[in-house]
């Protein structure tokens, strides 16, 4: 109850944020969305099961690229086909990796798909002919339901229609995680986090757990990959760099970890921080990291715990 | 000809490499820290060394006293070692997983820290290491600084294994390495062992970085593009073992090379193609051990 409220205010927040804030702003939230998206995926993976993966990036890159290559070099303008393609292809990627990576847990896992994360980055950078190099892939404008928007400038058409697709987008993506979380199998994996041992004899196939929330992330990586190479209208190789995948995991820190909110709290959170410091210094990334590190001493759980402790302080 | 040249200069990066991973290797071993700031420390310790010898050729330093006047200033960048330790100290029990997000905190300051101090420019040090000629053997020549800085990476792999295996303070260092709450009981200092290992930890990055700097220019994409190599050492000799960084430097300085020559597209995937099938056949790397 509690968190369906919370979840139809944050939509409705959303809804009424490009009557309030206008169309310079609007264009703003849609990579908020795009974060959030691929967010909501990754705290599966390192909130609810614990495992840190330092090489994110690379399914954001994926689904990003395959919008690019699908729209500019194929010709393939619908966005659903787009995203299909984009879940297909990280979501077999990830099966892949997984099996290798999934044999680690903790530190060994987290560098491990660092390394995935660094092969793929340098495929990206070194093959021009399928994505374009150092320069990337600029995304031509996909057509939304059948529809090519096509009388609608840039800008119009991504504050109108694409803003509400990807809203869209986001309240399935939000709401089918939230079933998966409070499932016997989103159990498992926080019991598998918790204590390993203790899940596996309980007859929990810990791995394969594991492995199902390493591809679901990175399917969701993938679709928020492609709504964010639409709102940029290019895929670039610095999608996937490790820093990138370092950034995803301090956007989940800040919102609060393994909490269903937090990916959205940080991916609001991050953007409006890193736009006020980037207008008010150069040294931003300063500021962010100091800010990163008073979370982790100071409120490990995030924005969202810090709320929820004023709450109980209250109530008390 | 030319391969022996490649050697050459593989093995360069290879002593540039394993002084870097090597700090790497001693604060794992020692904390369990993967410590993510091993690359900013290398670019701290090239800026600070460059600026240094640029202020002692400036008093009137004679440019002979290059390798001795940059090692130095390593060892004295290394310092800041300390700030980032008691800073770390807040969270050494919790989960590893902050652990490794506070050193990429610490990433992200330093990134600026930098630009702030030594602005967006690379920063080149000119062509210092012709001071000390070149050595022509049998048809070869090699420039002898580079000669110098491959002897100063066994002398630190001596130095750290002497340290390591054959002093009373290598014991107590190997002992909380192996049980830090055993070896506070039997009245092993271990908050000040930790604060110890992640200084000489950082004084061998910004050391490795200071030698490096007559050879390359110093940029402010230095400290993630070495981590990438770093991690490749790394991973390839096993977390925490310093005979696996010496192997695993070499490894990845020698493909660095020759991909670099052969196939200049596969650089940095060679590399990861290795880690990668090491980690299929030996899970923990060369010389690692299993998760504890």
């Amino acid at each position: 109850m509690k968190t369906t409220l919370a979840f139809l205010a944050v939509l409705a927040a959303f809804a009424a944020a490009p009557f309030a804030l206008g169309p310079y702003y609007t264009t703003l939230i849609i990579p908020i969305l795009a974060y959030a998206i691929a967010l909501i995926g990754l705290n599966l993976l390192f909130g609810y099961g614990g495992l840190l993966s330092f090489g994110h990036a690379m399914f954001l890159a994926i689904g990003a690229y395959a919008s690019a290559v699908m729209g500019a070099k194929l010709g393939v303008r619908s966005f659903e086909a787009q995203l299909i393609v984009a879940m297909l292809a990280s979501g077999t990627v990830a099966g892949l990796i997984g099996l290798l990576c999934l044999r680690y847990t903790t530190i060994f896992f987290s560098m491990l798909t660092l390394a995935f994360g660094m092969i793929f980055h340098s495929f990206l950078f070194k093959f021009y002919d399928l994505t374009g190099g150092e320069s990337g892939i600029s995304v031509p404008r996909p057509s939304l339901f059948g529809a090519s928007h096509a009388g609608l400038s840039k800008t119009a058409f991504l504050v109108g229609p694409f803003y509400w697709y990807a809203l869209g987008l986001f309240a399935v993506m939000f709401l089918v995680m939230a079933l998966v979380v409070a499932s016997p199998f989103g159990l498992a994996l926080k019991a598998a986090r918790d204590n390993e041992r203790k899940t596996a004899f309980l007859g929990v196939p810990v791995f394969w757990v594991r492995y199902v929330a390493f591809v679901l992330s990175g399917i969701y990586c993938a679709v928020g990959g492609a709504v964010l190479a639409v709102s940029i209208g290019a895929a670039d190789p610095e999608l996937s760099f490790w820093t990138q995948s370092g950034n995803m995991i301090f956007i989940i820190i800040l919102g609060g970890l393994g909490q269903l909110f937090g990916p959205v709290v940080g991916a609001v959170s991050f953007t409006l921080l890193q736009d006020a410091l980037m207008a008010n210094t150069q040294y931003w990334r300063f500021a962010l990291g100091a800010i990163l590190a008073l979370i982790i001493i100071f409120a490990p759980r995030g924005i969202l715990g810090l709320i929820t402790r004023a709450l109980d302080w209250r109530r008390r | 000809m030319a391969t022996v040249d490649l050697l050459f200069a593989a093995l360069f990066n290879a002593a540039v490499l394993f002084l870097v991973t090597a700090g790497l290797q001693l604060i794992f071993g020692v904390q369990r820290i993967v410590n993510l700031t091993a690359g900013s420390l290398y670019a701290l310790g090239a800026y600070f060394g460059a600026s240094v010898f640029e202020w002692f050729s400036a008093q009137g330093g004679s440019p002979a006293l290059l390798l001795p006047v940059l090692i130095l200033s390593g060892l004295l960048a290394g310092q800041v070692g300390f700030v980032i330790e008691r800073v770390l100290r807040t969270v050494y029990g919790r989960d590893e997983a902050f652990q490794l997000l506070m050193t990429f905190a610490f990433v992200l300051m330093f990134q600026d820290v930098l630009r702030y101090v030594w602005g967006a420019q690379p920063r080149l040090l000119g062509d210092l290491p012709s001071v000390y000629g070149t050595l022509a053997v049998g048809g070869f020549t090699f420039p002898v600084y580079n000669l110098l800085v491959m002897l100063s990476a066994l002398v630190v792999a001596g130095l750290l294994y002497w340290l390591i295996e054959r002093t009373s303070l290598g014991h107590v260092v190997r002992a909380t390495a192996e049980n830090g709450r055993m070896a506070e009981a039997l009245g092993a200092n271990t908050r000040r062992i930790n604060t110890l290992v992640f200084v000489l930890g950082s004084m061998l990055g910004t050391v490795g970085g200071a030698l490096v700097i007559p050879t390359t220019a110093a940029s402010l994409e230095m400290p993630i593009a070495l981590i990438v190599e770093a991690f490749a050492v790394v991973v390839i000799g096993g977390l925490g073992s310093i005979r696996g960084a010496f192997l695993g430097a070499i490894i990845v300085g020698v493909l660095r090379a020759l991909s670099l020559t052969y196939f200049p597209e596969l650089e940095v995937m060679s590399i990861y193609l290795v880690v990668i099938v090491v980690l299929v056949v030996r899970p923990y790397g060369l010389f690692g051990k299993a998760e504890a």
